[in-house]
């Protein structure tokens, strides 16, 4: 049954599979185990960019593709369900119908530049990608009338996830169950399905021939796989479950501007958090989201406590200010790279791999000694 | 049995890189039930002739027939998928998959079902067991989860071969299959080949410069020289053919 849930794709390493398992656990009941704003905030926005990650390794390590154009259609979806909400008023109709639109356009966007352009060799596919996102960026913010331009849209969301709703009279474990809790548990339970979802489909039949594909093309090509048919099927896939979760984070932040969906910082730390985490495996994307999330949310601060402690060294206290920790982080991407080209999980299903065949290696070279 | 329609027809196919004509006008038709071997030195454009067949190279004129179809601007994916299949000369693998993943793709392809996006492989127990089938044959049960990249190039030879076998095809093309295999893997290759061989419905195209090889598999020889067929009929016959042993295969012969 859980395997089924996995599709069969189960974690092979037991650190991993515990930290997956804290992961989890921390997510689904985030709203009971913290108080205030921000913790939960945190909490949201790993399990957003959970499925965004994981929907472009999806392109990335699974096909080989690389795109510069994904948080475009993490854009799409976001300013789908924005315009949806602001211009037809905060009703579910008005999202469901939002949802629909945003994915059904990110899907077709997918297709025109996929059977246009995957067909190119990747560098190229890159460059052609990295120019459709820049157009998209400049026209969202040049067509302030539609999308708010650089401002972005203030928009309301249906009642019952408006932070004045009680879902309960009483508090439950001592927490009073609002609208915003019942919006993280969508985003949670959305984020959830779809990352089952991308699991199922990267470990489906479908999911092997991208395998394929990214292992030798040609070669996939000759035992009669349409290699751009399925890079754009898989492209599709993916920029669909990008525009699901840019539906999840408007409607957490109840607002969407440029810089929440479409900037390039997004798209490098989406990047990163494949890389860290580990391509071609899609716990690496929850890995690596969680983790740099949490960075990204708590490294300034615990810089800024230990620049305070170091503030009678001159040199060391200016390298600890909160301010620097962006280099701080980016000395961890290099050192996480160095010594894990693979990613975290790539690391640790080795380590677990050696483990094993060394203890196998014991048993049997004990058996054989006392045979002979 | 002279009613057998050819399987496999090239007609006039050329092909040009700039003013160098690498195969030229070649006309030829193979029958199911045989296994025409393709020889020539070095350079006479004998694998131009299999990437013009099945795929890989566009041709710049002349013509590509399939069970009578023309295929001549179908790409390489769809001439597999209407039955013929190619194994290649320099090992061309899924070297990061397993030796078991890489029969299964191939088996898949041949069962359409490359394009189950929710389907689990334990619903697929047909393909599973269709590759478990191959594995066995080409004798690599034991090799099952190794990854391809890390295989001896024996394997991998048999891997190849493993992957045109698993598609099934109407038309199997090899090209040099033995090549850089030891001298004691070589014959469960001819074994493999000579199993197909037997089956009437198949047409078997082989590349090979190894004589002995060509000798005991072929019914028939094509020799192609600088891009041009020059000679065509039955091994005896063309290996006593004053031009080829003298103009092209005569060293190779008389090592022999």
């Amino acid at each position: 049954m859980l395997a089924r849930i996995l599709s069969g794709d189960t974690p092979r390493s037991p650190i991993l599979t515990v930290a997956l398992l804290v992961i989890l656990f921390v997510l689904t009941l985030a709203p009971f185990l913290f108080s205030g704003a921000q913790p939960l905030n945190v909490a949201a926005k790993i399990c957003v960019f959970i499925l965004l990650v994981a929907s472009y390794d999806l392109l990335l390590g699974y096909t080989g593709i690389v795109s510069f154009a994904h948080t475009m259609f993490f854009g799409i979806g976001g300013y789908g369900a924005a315009i949806a909400l602001s211009r037809l008023g905060p009703s579910w109709s008005a999202l469901a119908l939002g949802i629909f639109i945003a994915i059904a356009v990110a899907g077709m966007v997918a297709l025109v530049i996929g059977l246009f352009s995957l067909r190119v060799r990747a560098i190229f596919f890159a460059m052609i990608t990295l120019a459709v996102a820049t157009a998209f960026l400049v026209l969202a913010s040049q067509l302030s009338g539609f999308t708010g331009g650089e401002d972005g849209l203030n928009y309301s969301v249906p009642e019952i996830l408006r932070p004045s709703f009680r879902l309960f009279e009483q508090p439950i474990f001592g927490t009073a169950v609002n609208g915003r809790i019942v919006t993280y548990y969508i985003v949670f339970f959305a984020a959830l399905f779809g990352f089952l979802l991308l699991l199922r489909v990267v470990n489906s039949p479908f999911g092997s021939v991208l395998q394929a594909i990214r292992e030798n093309e040609f070669r996939a090509e000759a035992l009669g796989y349409p290699v751009v048919v399925y890079r754009s099927i898989a492209s599709v896939v993916s920029t669909m479950m990008a525009a699901l979760a840019g539906v999840l984070l408007a409607l957490w932040l109840r607002y969407t501007g440029p810089d929440t969906t479409l900037s390039f910082s997004i798209m490098i730390d989406v990047l990163l958090m494949v890389v860290i985490g580990g391509m071609g495996t899609l716990y690496g994307a929850a890995i690596g989201a969680t983790l740099m999330i949490i960075a990204e949310n708590y490294l300034p601060a615990l810089m800024g406590k230990l620049g305070e402690a170091a503030a009678g060294i001159p040199l060391v206290s200016s390298f600890l200010s909160a301010d620097r920790w962006l280099l701080w982080l980016g000395i961890l991407f290099i050192l996480s790279v160095y010594f894990f080209p693979t990613g975290i999980v790539g690391k640790l299903r080795t380590l677990w791999q050696d483990r094993k065949s060394k203890a196998t290696q014991k048993r049997d070279g004990g058996t054989t000694g006392e045979a002979i | 049995m002279s009613a057998t329609a050819p399987v496999l027809e090239t007609q006039d196919l050329t092909i040009r890189f700039g003013g160098h004509v690498a195969v030229n006008k070649v006309t030829c038709a193979f029958l199911p039930g045989t296994l025409t071997a393709i020889v020539g030195p070095n350079g006479a454009g004998k694998t131009t002739y299999f990437n013009l067949i099945s795929g890989q190279l566009a041709a710049s004129a002349g013509k590509v027939l399939l069970h009578g179809r023309d295929i001549t601007n179908l790409p390489a994916s769809a001439r597999t998928q209407r039955g013929l299949g190619r194994a290649f000369q320099l090992t061309n693998l899924f070297p990061n998959l397993s030796v078991f993943e890489n029969i299964r793709l191939a088996v898949q392809a041949r069962a359409r079902a490359g394009l189950s996006l929710l389907a689990l492989w334990t619903d697929r127990s047909d393909v599973m067991h269709a590759a478990s089938v191959i594995l066995e044959r080409v004798r690599l049960a034991d090799k099952r989860e190794t990854i391809v990249g890390t295989l001896p190039h024996g394997d991998q030879r048999k891997l190849e071969i493993a992957l045109l076998i698993a598609l099934e095809p109407d038309v199997f093309m090899f090209d040099e299959p033995t090549a850089g295999m030891s001298v004691d893997e070589v014959p469960n290759v001819l074994e493999i080949i000579g199993e197909l061989k037997r089956d009437a419905s198949k047409t078997i195209l082989l590349v090979e410069h190894k004589l002995d090889v060509v000798r005991s598999l072929a019914g028939r020889i094509i020799v192609l020289h600088n891009g041009t067929l020059v000679a065509d009929g039955e091994p005896a016959e063309v290996m006593a053919s004053a031009i080829v042993r003298e103009a092209y295969l005569g060293q190779e012969f008389e090592d022999a």
